[in-house]
């Protein structure tokens, strides 16, 4: 069976939550739909970081669990700055599709 | 409390203690062989709340979901044993992210529907290039997997634990994500300002 061992079957899990984030942000026309896949795609790397620690050699060492901590703070001040990019960008265009956003365009 | 019911209560009780001590799925943890199907329901919840979010029509919709799939991936972190993890995932995410994300869906009027539909024209390559990455990064999870040594044990660490060390072995890390942190707030608010209040 896959899942066969617990730590498989939490990588897959991060995985295919990764996947979905991932495919999320690509296919999208809101930009803050493509941030909500960014999001997952960190949370999926945040479950990878703590199954290894679980599951990892020196637990007690704390190193993926530290890891996990920061990277949900950084993953706030992403969210908090984007969110406010999305709104900045709402204000000039008047839209929040991507599509519609083309003023760089060469 | 249980008891107050009588025959049934006690009756709970008796089952609640004989598999207290007697856990088949906490022996086969420990033997790190087999996963409990609270995992299961969990990464079901997860995946679903995460695949909904992303596919759902209605903006407000999607937060919602996404909200389902950070508490799944919540008590995720509670059964790998890492409850600081938890409910920082808790009052981070479902707590302070998706307030953030509703106001913004709020304040950009997202929650009008695109007369071009919600996905972008190119989704089929999106989908493509997510599959192909879910692909390899199975293959490696499924290649690599045996060859790691796994530790069965449950992990003994307290909050006491990682405060220690957070102030002590982790202390230039935590300065810098304060530091992050203000310039993010302070970011965010420059950004977001309104635009003639810059240019006076």
């Amino acid at each position: 069976m896959i899942g066969a061992t617990p730590l498989a079957g939490y990588l897959l899990v991060a995985a295919l939550l990764f996947a979905i984030g991932l495919a999320g942000a690509l296919t999208r026309r809101n930009a803050i739909l493509v941030l909500i896949g960014i999001e997952l795609m960190l949370n999926a790397a945040n479950l990878n970081l703590i199954a290894f620690w679980r599951y990892g050699p020196h637990p007690e060492a704390l190193t993926g669990m530290m890891f996990a901590i920061f990277s949900i703070a950084v993953a706030a001040a992403e969210a908090a700055v984007g969110l406010g990019l999305v709104i900045s960008i709402y204000r000039h265009t008047n839209t929040a599709e991507l599509d519609k956003i083309s003023r760089m365009k060469g | 409390m249980w008891r107050a019911k009588g025959v049934e209560g006690s009756a709970v009780v008796l089952f609640a203690a004989r598999f207290g001590t007697h856990d088949p799925w906490r022996d086969a943890r420990k033997d790190g062989r087999l996963l409990s199907p609270i995992f299961y329901i969990l990464a079901v919840l997860t995946l679903a709340g995460g695949l909904a979010s992303v596919t759902l029509k209605h903006l407000v919709h999607c937060a919602l979901a996404v909200t389902v799939a950070f508490a799944g991936l919540a008590l995720l972190f509670l059964q790998l044993d890492a409850q600081f993890a938890g409910f920082a995932q808790i009052l981070v995410y479902i707590g302070a992210v998706v307030i953030l994300i509703v106001f913004a869906i709020l304040l950009t009027r997202g929650s009008d529907l695109p007369k071009e539909g919600v996905f972008s024209k190119t989704w089929p390559v999106g989908l493509l290039i997510a599959a192909a990455v879910f692909a390899v990064l199975g293959w490696a999870v499924l290649q690599s997997v045996r060859a790691v040594p796994q530790q069965a044990a449950v992990p003994a660490v307290t909050v006491r634990d990682i405060g220690i060390a957070l102030v002590g072995r982790y202390v230039l890390p935590l300065e810098i994500v304060a530091l992050l942190l203000t310039a993010a707030t302070i970011g965010a608010v420059i950004v977001a300002m309104h635009e003639k209040v810059r240019s006076r």
